[in-house]
């Protein structure tokens, strides 16, 4: 599985997840800051539920808390399915 | 409660204990969730359907003669922990009287627990026995899984299982120590952050642990169980702050001396202490659990209900 998943899919997989916690579509993007979206520590931790669901990946609090933009998470997520 | 309290705990007989302590009874090695006697080996958990009239299509049966009229049929059900017995099986009628489909766990009395979900079967409601040692790490997974598979999403968990291992600290053993942090504290953990994954993303949700008075104050021989509740009021707290805004509810209840399986042979002494001069019924505490479960106690988390007479007052 973890050879097919890309930062493509990764990112659309996120971006639907934000939506859904609050942000609008159209302030998306891979530099925005979570800080400017207004997600909190809640809100990534039921990203990270979504994320382990799709791709199997467990992002735990540590590793949220360390990144600041969506790209970010995404790398990261990408790196982990790897 | 002090010296009299001491005297009675330190006499508790462990086979009395809600659930028997896991370090007892040699029950670690079972499955995590056992089929019922009845069924024939299937895999997991069931409903007796005879017995329990199980499933969804429970909950709006025509409900018997002086059954509660008109409960709201509910999205989703309640999970409660050690529901055979005592204050456990007292919520698990609460709760289905309120309309809730209830998920009733249960380590070793299954006869207990089959007589609950009949009388809530009889009532029109859905009751599902499901038979597991919470202490094991595998059970929340499991449990949850079990009912949100034959009754739909746990809106209501109920963390009451409960274990004693009773005695003066100098004399405490590990395994009665961890037999009773296991069940009291770690497994009400795990069972919250199962829950937790749906509550939150369903932005609703309600979990009450059942505490008691002793996490609020001492009580000589009960250093384990104590801190286990102490550790559940604690965690009932912060959970609760960290899922506010989610819709989420965390609370407690604390009982003092209730009337159950757990507190029969305790020294009748231990009554002068309670201001109301009488014992707890477990209904008493199961109303409290319900209305702590209900739509209007929305606003009402993090707190400790004390159900007690006036004991810790």
């Amino acid at each position: 599985m973890s050879a097919t998943i890309t930062a493509e899919q990764v990112e659309a997989v996120v971006y639907d997840a934000l939506v859904e916690l609050g942000p609008s579509r159209d302030e998306l993007s891979r530099d925005a800051t979570f800080e400017e979206l207004d997600v909190d520590s809640l809100d990534l931790a039921e990203l990270s539920q979504v994320v382990e669901e799709r791709f199997g990946v467990r992002l735990k609090g540590d590793d949220v808390a360390s990144i600041e933009t969506v790209g970010q998470a995404i790398d990261l997520i990408v790196a982990r399915a790897a | 409660m002090g010296v009299t309290a001491a005297r009675a705990a330190t006499k508790g007989d462990r086979e009395g204990a809600v659930i028997e302590p896991a370090a007892t009874n040699g029950g670690r090695e079972g499955a995590v969730i056992e089929p019922a006697a009845t069924n024939g080996g299937r895999e997991g958990a069931v409903i007796e359907p005879g017995a329990t009239n199980g499933g969804r299509e429970g909950a709006v049966a025509e409900p018997a003669e002086g059954a509660r009229a008109a409960a709201p049929v509910r999205d989703g059900c309640a999970l409660v922990t050690g529901g055979s017995r005592g204050i456990g099986a007292a919520v698990a009628r609460a709760l289905a009287a309120d309309g809730w489909p209830v998920a009733v766990t249960y380590r070793s009395k299954e006869d207990g627990a089959r007589s609950v979900a009949d009388g809530i079967a009889s009532r029109g409601g859905a009751a599902l026995p499901l038979k597991a040692d919470v202490a094991r790490p595998e059970a929340a997974d499991a449990l949850l899984a079990a009912a949100e598979e034959q009754l739909g999403p746990v809106a209501v968990l109920v963390n009451n299982a409960g274990v004693r291992a009773d005695g003066l600290a100098l004399q405490l053993d590990d395994d009665d120590w961890d037999a009773v942090l296991d069940t009291n504290l770690t497994a009400a953990f795990r069972l919250t952050r199962r829950a937790l994954k749906g509550m939150v993303r369903r932005r609703h949700g309600r979990i009450v642990n059942v505490a008691s008075v002793v996490g609020l104050r001492a009580n000589a021989g009960q250093a384990n169980y104590a801190a286990s509740k102490a550790g559940l009021i604690a965690m009932t707290k912060t959970v609760a702050v960290e899922v506010a805004r989610r819709g989420v509810t965390v609370n407690a209840v604390a009982p003092g001396l209730i009337a159950t399986d757990m507190t029969a042979g305790l020294d009748g002494t231990l009554l002068e202490a309670v201001p109301a001069r009488r014992p707890g019924r477990p209904e008493d505490v199961a109303a409290c659990v319900r209305f702590l479960a209900s739509d209007e106690a929305a606003y009402v988390t993090g707190s400790v209900l004390t159900v007690d007479g006036g004991l810790s007052a």
